[in-house]
């Protein structure tokens, strides 16, 4: 499903390169996750892969189902499948999150050609999807983000990639700043969209989110470029370990 | 909610730099000759009917004018208006005083018919149905409610045809044209008229009073909450012609009404003149809401033509516990010159002002309020939303002064800019002049850029570049647009997306 080929990458403003050269395949029904020390790229590549363009590919080619994505804007590829779980979503003031959801779901069915949603079809998704991750009808009237608690956007963000349906969800540092039962909240939530028509990408620093979601493969990313996979114990190997000794390996 | 989806298919449709209202109607005109002199005015008072008083009011005016010089101190930047290029008086010619629609000229309501205006009154009456679309707007905070709405339209320098005047009569409202007004209701014009802005105010309320050819009037007698809302439709069609409306809106003892304004002008190579003043008065316990949505030709992307708008608005909260509401969305002319204004005369007294100024291409906006307290527990806010695109300069300008007998004045100020590309400017000029030690007046301004962070996080949910940022833009104006009357707020909401158009990239 996703392919990523000998991919280089730079900031557009300074030219810094911090992809050098990432080989990573993932496949239909496969979970991957992507481990790596600060600094190694992990979120300027799910940035990339959502066709942020502050950055810029130089080398390379990121294949979605055999096609290539590097022309499309970043409309055109979540319209195609892919998502993306902010680290850090962004406050969207006077945009009630349940308008949010109903503009973004109706422009992905408008994009496919299909007709909007009608209004009780989208209510009973929306209140079917908020009950599973234990949120409040309320909470959707407020602007989307806006004065959320850190738990509450992560869950914001699983609620609207339950929505939207995405053939690959990359889901960046989604355990940051959640708590014991927020983070098994979310994960329940990310694992109950497990299925064999579709890739996740959790990435991630700790190997705690992967107690909770557990992945197929691991992949070690390191100064832009993937220098370790396995399989889950991998993650295990790190999480005793630390990165030292893989990096050590491939130096 | 659904408007910013039929904002989104709205702006989709329209080809870049294109202004839907831009088209112009052959209609057989009756004109004066260019230029103004006493004579002109004297030919304007006599095509109205009108009586001696009201041409003595307009000579008064006139001379006053020309010993004033027109006013430099707001920013923005224009050649010199030759005041002797202009027709101060162009009316179609099948007019005057058409008693129903059947006795207007076709070709005239089909202008109308492309503006979407309502004038037939079966559309008005199917109303907007409730449906089960309720919770998820009662969701959005955003209800509609089915409403009818009584039009005044005006063309160049009439009114042509005014809608539910009887069943207005019957809750004894007068709504028509200022024109018949003068004609019919003499004793209450006389009374009011010039009584909020003086034929002296300024260099172009002064001209409005010497040339004014039609506008609006509306009387809501004492205790009466008027049924329905009001509004009228402006519209310079005319080339060469000057629209100069007034509008007059009394509201005795305890009456309410809500007022809504809409203009709309061709697309020309050269630039409109459109000067009008507005006056309202609410006396003790009145309410008035008055809401503008305002559209006219704002120019090509070269910034070639467009309308030059130099309007007065004033109410006067006269009575105790009054209260005056201007709401304003502005998206259109050239140059926007206008600070709808309250006199918070009577103790108790209320002002508010909710404005939207939308500015693109080449447009210049200098609009705000004046909140003048006299009475004394007078109360005003004032919330602002300035968004600036393409290579346009928006500013805020507004003045909050209370007076020494106005113990316990309390202003509430807040103004937002949005800022769209960096070719744009906002500007916020407040003044503030506190006379009493028992005033309180709030003050918050922010400007803001979209920022590339948040368009990314509303592109990667599918939603394109364009409605992104009409997205973002609704949302940063929703305070405001909460303020218009429920069957308005949608075509705001739509006007703006529109406006932005091509502000992208």
């Amino acid at each position: 499903m996703l392919e990523i080929k000998n991919l280089h990458a730079r900031i557009v403003d300074d030219g810094t390169e911090i992809i050098r050269g990432l080989n990573l395949t993932v496949k239909a029904g496969e979970v991957a996750a992507i481990m790596g020390p600060n600094g190694s790229g992990k979120s300027t590549l799910s940035y990339i892969l959502a066709g942020r363009e502050d950055y810029e590919v130089t080398e390379g080619d990121i294949l979605y189902n055999d096609q290539s994505i590097l022309e499309m804007d970043p409309a055109e590829r979540a319209t195609a499948g892919i998502f993306l779980a902010f680290q850090y979503p962004m406050e969207i003031p006077g945009v009630a999150t349940m308008e949010f959801l109903k503009v973004a779901m109706n422009e992905q069915r408008k994009a496919r050609g299909e007709e909007p949603l009608k209004v009780p079809e989208f209510l009973k998704r929306v209140k079917e999807a908020a009950a599973l991750l234990n949120m409040d009808m309320n909470m959707l009237k407020r602007p989307l983000n806006v004065g959320f608690s850190g738990g509450e956007k992560k869950r914001a963000e699983i609620l609207q990639m339950k929505l939207l349906e995405p053939k690959l969800c990359v889901l960046d540092e989604t355990d940051s700043g959640l708590d014991i039962d927020a983070l098994k909240i979310v994960a329940d939530g990310v694992n109950a969209l497990r299925s064999p028509e579709r890739a996740i990408v959790v990435i991630t620093h700790y190997q705690r989110l992967l107690e909770h979601i557990v992945p197929d493969s691991v992949h070690v990313l390191y100064k832009g470029q993937v220098i370790k996979s396995g399989d889950k114990s991998l993650a295990l190997d790190l999480e005793t370990n630390g990165y030292a000794g893989v990096i050590g390996e491939a130096a | 909610m659904p408007a910013v989806q039929e904002t989104i298919d709205r702006v989709r449709k329209i080809d870049v730099d294109q202004y839907k209202y831009g088209f112009q109607t052959e209609i057989e005109m009756d004109k004066a000759p260019k230029g103004l002199s006493e004579d002109i005015i004297r030919l304007i008072s006599e095509k109205k009917g009108e009586p001696d008083w009201m041409l003595e009011w307009r000579l008064g005016a006139f001379r006053r004018w020309l010993t004033l010089e027109e006013p430099t101190w707001a920013r923005v930047r224009y050649p010199k208006i030759d005041f002797q290029d202009i027709h101060y008086y162009a009316a179609p010619k099948s007019t005057p005083g058409p008693t129903s629609l059947s006795e207007v000229d076709p070709e005239l309501l089909k202008v109308y018919e492309k503006l979407g205006i309502p004038l037939k009154e079966q559309e008005i009456l199917a109303g907007v149905q409730k449906t089960e679309e309720s919770e998820l707007e009662e969701a959005n905070d955003n209800v509609y409610k089915s409403g009818r709405v009584a039009v005044d339209a005006v063309f160049d320098s009439v009114s042509v045809v005014t809608t539910f005047k009887k069943e207005l009569a019957q809750a004894g409202v007068i709504f028509c044209s200022i024109s018949e007004a003068i004609r019919e209701h003499p004793e209450l014009v006389q009374k009011y008229l010039g009584s909020v802005v003086p034929t002296t105010d300024n260099f172009y309320a002064t001209l409005n009073s010497a040339v004014f050819t039609d506008g609006s009037f509306v009387f809501v007698p004492k205790g009466v909450r008027c049924p329905m809302e009001l509004s009228t439709y402006f519209r310079i069609n005319e080339k060469n012609t000057g629209q100069f409306e007034r509008t007059l809106i009394i509201a005795e003892e305890g009456a309410y009404v809500s007022y809504l304004e809409g203009c709309t002008a061709p697309q020309r190579d050269e630039n409109q003149l459109h000067a009008a003043v507005v006056e309202l008065i609410a006396l003790d316990d009145a309410e008035i809401k008055y809401s503008t949505v305002q559209n006219w030709y704002p120019g090509d992307a070269e910034g070639k033509g467009g309308v030059y708008n130099f309007v007065t608005k004033r109410g006067d909260c006269r009575g105790d516990r009054s209260k005056i509401s201007w709401t304003q969305v502005e998206t259109g002319s050239a140059i926007t010159w206008k600070y709808p204004s309250c006199i918070l005369r009577g103790d108790d007294s209320s002002g508010e002002f909710y404005s939207i100024a939308v500015s693109n291409g080449y447009q210049q906006v200098d609009s705000g309020t004046k909140m003048i307290h006299l009475g004394q527990n007078t109360s005003s806010r004032i919330i602002s939303k300035g968004i600036a695109a393409g290579f346009s300069q928006n500013t805020y300008r507004g003045q909050v002064s209370a007076h020494r007998k106005a113990a316990n004045a309390r202003n509430f100020t807040n103004c937002d800019s949005l800022l769209i590309g960096d070719q744009c400017g906002a500007h916020t000029v407040p003044y503030m002049e506190a006379k009493n030690s028992t005033a309180q007046f709030e003050h918050e301004a922010t400007t803001s850029k979209i920022s590339e962070d948040q368009k990314f996080y509303v592109m990667q949910r599918g939603i394109p570049e364009e409605e992104a940022i009409a997205l973002i833009v609704n949302g940063f104006v929703k305070d405001v647009i909460q303020q218009l009357p429920m069957e308005f707020a949608v075509e705001a909401q739509k006007l703006i997306g529109i406006s932005l158009e091509g502000s992208v990239g």
